[in-house]
């Protein structure tokens, strides 16, 4: 019998972290994938964030740098201007990314540095316990908004898929979901077309990933999953929202 | 015939595996837990895996191996 799955090479044999169900690791895993395919393994620096996936540097089996809460876009772009031949990714949250490193993304992306940001999106801070996150959606519960979140308080959700495609330097921006198999694989496609549009030089590239917490949901993971394909994605529509490699702006 | 691995030490019984399959392979087992007190998935029906790897994509920590 052949092996038709087993665990890339890119993921070192460290146990993560992570709580059952947590689809963080299904991303690490499709990131891990993408850059053992194109063969750019040697290549390779990722910049762990602050957050769920602080500990990502042991889990990627290539060269890692950890960012202050934030900066990674940052030292992202420091890196890629002194190494321009290297593959330069970042793996963010949304309490990182949205919230305290809204300045960092915003302008690495109006610069249109030659990075491929991943973005995890689980609409709320998980790992300091379910705080309210930038990206929380309306109605939904967190420890700093108990009864769900009132726009007239804590107002709206930030779309940042949406907000980067309104600057004219980004190169690629979509949004997935691994909320099943099909959306998985289709995930993976994103994450792979981002690092290869990279690698070719083209600018600056950008995935969104809709991932679930049934922790700080409150829900078993199964569940979470149907939240996530359910309501997430009604707040955050999947789809690309740039691709100038079709010659294609807004869809 | 297909065969499905599932490293037991990794597994954090979650069950987004048994959930994916199509051909109800996998259950998470009742008794039996690991070193890290999760109850494990493990296998019910070998004989229906066709090798599809869905349990393996949805699986977050790369617990589990497929032949085919």
């Amino acid at each position: 019998m052949a092996k038709v799955f087993t665990k890339t090479k890119m993921l070192t044999d460290v146990h993560m972290h992570y709580c059952p169900g947590c689809t963080h690791g299904i991303v690490h895993r499709l990131v891990a994938e993408s850059i053992e395919e194109l063969g750019l393994q040697d290549k390779a620096i990722g910049i762990a964030p602050v957050g769920c996936a602080v500990f990502a540097y042991d889990y990627f089996n290539c060269d890692m740098q950890e960012a202050a809460h934030g900066r990674a876009p940052a030292v992202a772009t420091g890196i890629k201007r002194c190494l321009p031949d290297r593959l330069v990714f970042v793996y963010q949250g949304d309490g990182d990314l949205a919230s305290i490193g809204m300045a960092e993304t915003v302008h690495a992306a109006a610069r249109g540095e030659h990075i491929t940001i991943i973005f995890i999106n689980n609409s709320i801070y998980g790992m300091t316990g379910g705080q309210m996150a930038p990206t929380t959606l309306i109605g939904q519960k967190a420890t700093t908004c108990q009864n769900g979140r009132d726009p007239a308080v804590n107002g709206y959700p930030i779309r940042v898929c949406e907000l980067l495609a309104t600057l004219d330097a980004p190169y690629y921006i979509e949004r997935v979901s691994t909320q099943d198999v099909k959306h998985v694989l289709a995930a993976k496609k994103a994450i792979k077309k981002a690092l290869r549009f990279q690698a070719e030089g083209r600018g600056y590239s950008f995935v969104e990933v809709l991932v679930s917490c049934p922790t700080n949901w409150h829900m078993k993971p199964v569940e979470a999953l149907r939240f996530m394909a359910e309501e997430t994605s009604r707040t955050f529509p999947l789809g690309v929202f740039r691709d100038k490699s079709e010659g294609r702006e807004e869809k | 015939m297909a065969n499905i691995t599932i490293d037991e030490k990794v597994c954090k019984g979650c069950g987004l595996c048994a959930n994916a399959c199509p051909k109800n392979v996998i259950s998470l087992s009742k008794h039996r837990m690991n070193a890290n007190g999760y109850f494990v998935a493990e296998k019910v029906n070998p004989q229906n895996c066709i090798g599809c790897a869905f349990c393996a994509i949805m699986c977050p920590d790369c617990a589990i191996e497929v032949e085919k």
